[in-house]
């Protein structure tokens, strides 16, 4: 088997990202976070293969993020068992809102879930004697397979986890929209009717792909809650979930390697936009947004594909447009 | 156990749209084996009739069997998977994929495989959905995106996604219409072939009257709500009414 000379540029970024902590210590806490909300964009772009759009996806982090508080406040503060604990409490969740929200689609779709996500975050907020209301929770930090690290050396293994689940939960959903049961997950964006006539429930076909990309969100929001050492109803808050939704767009709406692609651009222009122009980082952000829809929708990923079909059609000298290309999805969407 | 001789039976069906009635008190028997043309007047409730036939519409009134077993109420899906199939006037594809990877999203949703770790490409039943595409004459547009494909062909792929299902009777709704004049008999020619190799009964709403007259084993004429006649194709196509009311020709 042959590397794919389209994923030299992606290894090379990965290999760059596990040195990091070694050699760009300063850039370690942005890159954590990019990795831990890539992980949660993930969800958001599974989503977005079945043609739906949630404003409410924040819901999953949040619930994760406060399972794995409580947890960390118990004898069982293992850095394993709260992962794990966010991720069945964002897939129960998610079964539950599924069950509901499932049932629509478009607009309804996604206000649906930002009307769940609101609500819970008003319980974070109403109910402080138990969620700490909007100071949130302290989250201790964690054992990892049961050893007390100090806050540096935890900082590096937390760093190398959020990579290596990225890695592992990027590979994991690959796998899953090019099965059986991925590909009826996505059919529900262009035809449900014939869905119907196969013989399988759009519905049940979209819940399915509605837990994971809840269990994903909620790995993705219990890292985070680990590596800032709290929780807020912050995390559950609108903004939260239109932040995925930004960056899966600005990543390559759709797009595996592209919800990280998104997530670490995003990061970087906050972080140097906030510290170079404090009062108008926002409209910085929603101006290179507004750049890729206009100009590059298949977002960041999207414009990696098409320099790299250019190039090689620039080495082979033909200057011919490609033709063949069995299905768009193995370009656009890897 | 099947009680009943017939394959699908409805009897005494009824439906209304507003002030139309699209089905007023029909009964309708197809016999395994014996191909049958629904013909009519536009808006007579042809269509309608499959529509319910495959839990897409439920009756006001009456009941539709299959093998004897009572299916009015059931979904489409559940209908689907104990052995209708359905192909539509308008091709239902799904059109970011191509023709082959229709076929075997069609085979997924047949095998029921949940393993997320298995490659829709490499399931076993892809030789069956190539063999499938190369029975209605698409293999050698196998790889190409649906949306990019002629109506004919669209329409053959749509049929061969129904076959996939393996069912034992396959609803087709104007399987020609859209179809340029010279490649209809060609198309069905096809298409009686495939469905007689995969021993498949169809039922066909359809329009043009030389693809009856050539293709069904049985003609209903649906009218004014009702089966007006039923017969083999020269006992209906000759009959004066018909002639009159449905072809809209000078009887002789």
């Amino acid at each position: 088997m042959t590397f794919p000379r389209r994923a030299i540029l992606p290894a090379i970024l990965v290999a760059a990202l596990a040195l990091v902590p070694i050699l760009a210590p300063f850039l370690q806490v942005v890159l954590i976070f990019a990795l831990m909300k890539g992980i949660a964009v993930l969800g958001v772009t599974v989503l977005l293969r079945a043609g739906q759009v949630s404003f409410g996806h924040a819901l999953f982090f949040g619930i994760a993020a406060y399972a794995g508080a409580f947890l960390a406040a118990s004898p069982f503060d293992d850095l394993v068992l709260l992962v794990l604990a966010g991720l069945v409490a964002s897939a129960v969740t998610g079964l539950v809102v599924g069950l509901f929200v499932a049932r629509y689609r478009g607009i309804f779709f996604a206000m649906l879930n930002l009307a769940f996500s609101m609500i819970f975050w008003s319980i974070l907020e109403k109910f402080y004697y138990l969620t700490g209301g909007a100071d949130g929770l302290r989250q201790p930090r964690p054992t990892v397979l049961g050893m007390a690290f100090e806050r540096g050396p935890f900082e590096d293994i937390l760093y190398y986890v959020a990579l290596g689940l990225a890695l592992l939960l990027g590979w994991f959903v690959i796998r899953f929209l090019g099965s059986p049961i991925g590909q009826l997950f996505q059919t529900v964006k262009t035809n449900e009717t014939r869905l119907e006539y196969l013989g399988i429930s759009p519905r049940v076909a979209l819940i399915k792909g509605y837990v994971l990309s809840a269990a994903l969100c909620g790995v993705g929001g219990v890292l985070m809650a680990t590596a800032q050492g709290i929780v807020t109803p912050s995390y559950a808050y609108w903004v939260r979930s239109g932040e995925m939704v930004f960056i899966a767009v600005l990543g390559g709406a759709g797009s595996v390697a592209g919800a990280f692609a998104g997530s670490i651009a995003y990061e970087l222009v906050r972080t140097y936009a906030a510290a170079f122009a404090g009062d108008i980082w926002q409209l910085l952000l929603g101006a290179f947004l507004l750049v890729i829809i206009l100009f590059a929708p298949g977002g960041l990923v999207g414009i990696y594909n098409s320099l790299f079909d250019r190039a090689r059609r620039g080495t082979s000298g033909s200057g011919k447009r490609e033709t063949g290309v069995p299905a768009k999805s193995a370009e656009v969407r890897s | 156990m099947n009680a009943s001789p017939y394959l699908l039976e409805a009897r005494d069906l009824q439906i209304r749209f507003g002030g139309v009635v699209a089905a007023d008190g029909v009964d309708l028997a197809i016999t395994e084996g014996r191909n049958l043309a629904i013909i009519g007047p536009n808006g007579a409730g042809k269509t309608t009739f499959l529509n319910i036939c495959t839990g897409w519409i439920k009756p006001s009134r009456g009941r539709v069997a299959f093998r004897g077993r009572d299916i009015t109420r059931m979904a489409p899906r559940k209908i689907c998977r104990i052995g209708i199939a359905r192909a539509f006037q308008h091709p239902q594809l799904f059109t970011e994929h191509t023709a082959i990877e229709n076929m075997l999203i069609a085979a997924s949703a047949r095998s029921g495989r949940q393993n997320p770790f298995i490659d829709m490409h490499n399931l076993p039943e892809r030789g069956e959905m190539m063999h499938l595409l190369d029975m209605v004459g698409c293999a050698d547009v196998a790889d190409r995106m649906v949306v990019e494909l002629s109506e004919g062909q669209r329409k053959l792929i749509d049929i061969a996604i129904a076959l996939a299902m393996k069912p034992a009777l396959l609803l087709m709704d104007e399987p020609t219409s859209g179809v340029a004049s010279a490649e209809k008999f060609q198309i069905m020619d096809i298409l009686v072939k495939t469905l007689a190799e995969a021993k498949v009964t169809a039922v066909f709403v359809e329009h043009d009257m030389g693809i009856v007259e050539n293709y069904a084993d049985e003609v209903a004429v649906w009218s004014g709500g009702k089966v007006q006649f039923k017969g083999t194709p020269q006992e209906v196509l000759q009959h004066p009414e018909v002639i009159r009311d449905v072809i809209g020709g000078e009887v002789a």
